[in-house]
């Protein structure tokens, strides 16, 4: 048993979703006997931590500040070990442009993309450019920030016309933009225990009901996605997606539990959007289902995490 | 737990700790199969989740709709607090009938007469706050599938209730002189030609919520002609009305109506007094009455007896007129500061309304601009406002925004708006970075 102070709310944009996943967290380390103490990653954050003294943190923060590797390099500081990938995994997962070069750099498969800065748009007139990224990408094409959670700010463009839209509604949420080639598929996700010998939860499919895509409002309201183990996904590709998802969070040097997602397209080939460090753990997150269908249960989920937990140094 | 935990707890004593429930998310499903349509209705939002954000204490918010509470003077607080233990503890802490403590309702009578209303006492009844009122009425009139017109924007705190009954809202747009009469006869020629016409009008006349600005006498006029003619139920919502800074005050559709039974009035002490007691009520015939009576039964019962008596001991020794009087004097400088701000600081593209009473002004910036998406930059700033989609039922205003300058101090005001505007002219540069051509 181990004083654990639960990290979640904190200023980001996903506060409302961290405050989710906290619960679950804090209920979850009660039930496995540990003494629990929440915290708001607020202002007060480093005298409270000081002054509870846990012995480990769970890191339960989604987005900005939280999963970007802020939080992680204050806790190295304070040298009190915590759950979740290190400082710079952090940061390489945050920024979808800066992982999708890792990958490409690893053999890992990843949908092409480009990516620009508000200063490429603003002094440098990249936007005389955009028709030969659409030249490149086709339509659809997919517009993310480089660095926000939850889908916030994500559109996929399907007219010529609404690329400027989407760039001006994902510069909302980041100061740099990524333009991807938009892979229809299945989306999946596999969460990745990386423990010194990694291996993977099953594998889960996520089925937006009446959605584009699973976006913010698919993902954390409740009946609006389904999300299921597929039945029909042969041994071999359920094998393969839990292998290059390991290989992914282990390019970007990943600790604890990470959450990798993927897209299965039309010809059976997978494709790594993105790796989570700190996977959601709301009722309607991909990571507490995975553990319900490996038959292991969330708890067990939250004890290897704070199983792993460490400091870079 | 067993009955020792209890008595080994007396009220005094160390905090029990909380039983850790066993209940974790994969139990969720549990819930979710057995959610009411009603319930599983209400739906996650990016909005609604950025709005968690601006509560935090380092933020200025011009979001809230909040009146100054510190306006209310501690002497006056006390004495009644003290007079209702002297005179009224049982009964204040007792049940109360549903339809509102009957002195209360006599004084309501009053407080519209000094608006030009006429009422009957037995036709008010008091809720627990305006918010009730909206709610009760909407419920007492549409079923699933039902037309229903509003203003657009309309009062944002309406559209849950517009939502949970399933109403079929049709927004009515505004202009300076508040809902246009001659789109609004349209859309309702329109409805009834389709052979659903509308069941109810929904309207807040007076410094609207969240445009800010008021209907025309003469488009009053009109809409109660209209209504008149073709039969058609108002519910009139005026929190607001005794809240001006300048101008004469305006007949109610209310008085308009004239003992017709066309209109459904709803105040509150929300505005005028405050809105903690949770004290507002609707006026409408008894007929209506009954079945909100039931409605209200079924919610709650009866509001606070004991905040009744409060707003009641309030209006029996002070005259609430000085109050409001007061805190228009606050809003009219703020109000001031708010468009001052808004004039010096806010790019030339945007417009925005000029309230002359109530707590808020409504922007509209250039229709590339998304509010929910510069709400999270705004964020980034520290800054926060309402982005205009809530006001909408059918995802329009995404390019508008809700400020409130009732609640906030006019330098912070000022800065708010200043950080505002740098926000929106990064976004407006960046808009035409992106499209060269477009100057």
């Amino acid at each position: 048993m181990s004083r654990v102070a639960v990290l979640r709310g904190g200023p980001s944009l996903e506060r409302e979703v961290s405050l989710r996943s906290g619960t679950n967290v804090e209920l979850a380390l009660g039930r496995l006997g540990h003494e629990v103490i929440p915290l708001d990653a607020d202002a007060h954050m480093v005298r409270a931590l000081r002054e509870a003294r846990p012995e480990v943190v769970f890191v339960a923060l989604h987005g900005r500040g939280g999963e970007d590797g802020t939080v992680q390099e204050i806790l190295e500081i304070l040298k009190i070990p915590y759950t979740g990938s290190g400082v710079l995994a952090s940061e390489r997962a945050m920024d979808k442009v800066v992982s999708k070069a890792l990958f490409r750099g690893a053999d890992i498969p990843t949908p092409h993309g480009y990516a620009f800065s508000k200063e490429a748009f603003s002094k440098m007139g990249a936007a005389d450019a955009l028709p030969e990224i659409q030249q490149s990408l086709g339509l659809p094409l997919c517009v993310k920030p480089a660095r926000q959670g939850s889908a916030l700010g994500i559109s996929i463009v399907r007219e010529p016309g609404d690329l400027g839209g989407a760039i001006l509604n994902a510069m909302g949420f980041d100061d740099r933009v990524l333009m991807e080639r938009f892979v229809p598929g299945r989306e999946l996700a596999v969460s990745v225990v990386m423990a010194n010998d990694p291996w993977a939860l099953p594998l889960i499919e996520a089925v937006p009901l009446g959605h584009d895509f699973y976006d913010f409002e698919a993902r954390y309201t409740p009946g609006e996605t389904e999300l299921r183990a597929p039945r029909d996904l042969d041994e071999a590709t359920a094998q393969d997606a839990a292998a290059v998802s390991i290989a992914a969070a282990r390019t970007l040097e990943c600790r604890g539990i990470a959450r990798v997602d993927l897209i299965l397209d039309d010809e059976g080939r997978l494709w790594v959007l993105e790796v989570n460090t700190i996977p959601g753990m709301t009722d309607t997150s991909l990571l507490p289902k995975a553990a319900e269908v490996a038959g292991i249960g969330f708890d067990r989920v939250v004890a290897d995490m704070l199983e792993l937990a460490a400091l870079d140094t | 737990m067993s009955t020792s935990d209890v008595t080994d707890n007396p009220g005094t004593g160390a905090p029990v700790p909380p039983q850790t429930p066993l209940v974790g998310p994969a139990d969720a499903a549990r819930y979710e199969s057995r959610f009411s349509a009603l319930a599983s209705g209400t739906t996650s939002s990016v909005m609604r989740d950025l709005m968690a954000i601006t509560e935090k204490a380092d933020i200025i918010s011009l979001a809230g709709g909040l009146p100054d509470t510190e306006t209310f003077p501690r002497e006056i607080y006390d004495e009644i607090v003290g007079q209702i233990g002297t005179d009224f503890l049982a009964s204040s802490l007792q049940y109360g009938p549903t339809d509102g403590m009957g002195e209360l309702r006599e004084q309501i009578a009053k407080v519209m007469a000094d608006e030009g209303a006429r009422v009957r006492v037995d036709d008010i009844m008091i809720t627990t706050g305006g918010q009730q009122a909206i709610d009760l009425s909407i419920r007492t009139f549409v079923d699933r599938g039902d037309t229903v017109l509003a203003e657009g924007p309309t009062y944002p705190g309406a559209a849950p209730c517009f939502t949970a009954y399933g109403a079929d809202v049709t927004h009515v747009p505004m202009d300076d002189d508040g809902m246009r009469e001659d789109l609004f006869e349209e859309a309702y020629e329109r409805l009834a030609a389709e052979g659903r016409p509308p069941k109810i009008l929904y309207t807040v006349p007076n410094f609207q919520n969240p445009a800010g600005v008021t209907m025309s006498l003469e488009r009053r006029e009109r809409l109660m002609e209209f209504a008149h003619r073709v039969g058609l139920l108002i519910i009139e919502d005026n929190p607001y009305g005794q809240i001006r800074f300048e101008g004469d005050p305006l007949p109610t559709l209310y008085e308009l109506d004239d003992g017709a039974g066309w209109v459904v009035y709803l105040g509150t002490f929300s505005k005028i007094l405050v809105p903690g007691m949770r004290v507002g009520w609707a006026v409408s015939p008894p007929q209506v009455l009954r079945k909100m009576n039931l409605g209200k039964q079924a919610a709650d019962l009866c509001s606070s007896t004991y905040n009744q008596r409060f707003v009641a001991e309030y209006l029996k020794r002070y005259d609430y007129r000085e109050h409001v009087a007061r805190v228009c004097e606050l809003y009219r400088g703020r109000r001031d500061a708010m468009l001052d701000a808004l004039a010096a600081r806010f790019p030339a593209e945007a417009t925005w309304t000029r309230p002359r009473g109530g707590l808020f002004v409504w922007a509209t910036l250039p229709d590339f601009i998304d509010t929910t998406a510069l709400q999270a930059k705004a964020l980034e700033r520290q800054v926060a406002f309402v982005p205009g989609e809530g006001a909408f039922l059918d995802g329009r205003g995404r390019n508008s925004m809700r400020l409130n300058f009732s609640s906030v101090p006019e330098a912070v005001i000022t800065e708010g708006i200043g950080r505002l505007g740098e926000v929106i002219g990064e976004v407006i540069a960046l808009h035409e970075a992106l499209n060269p051509g477009s100057r």
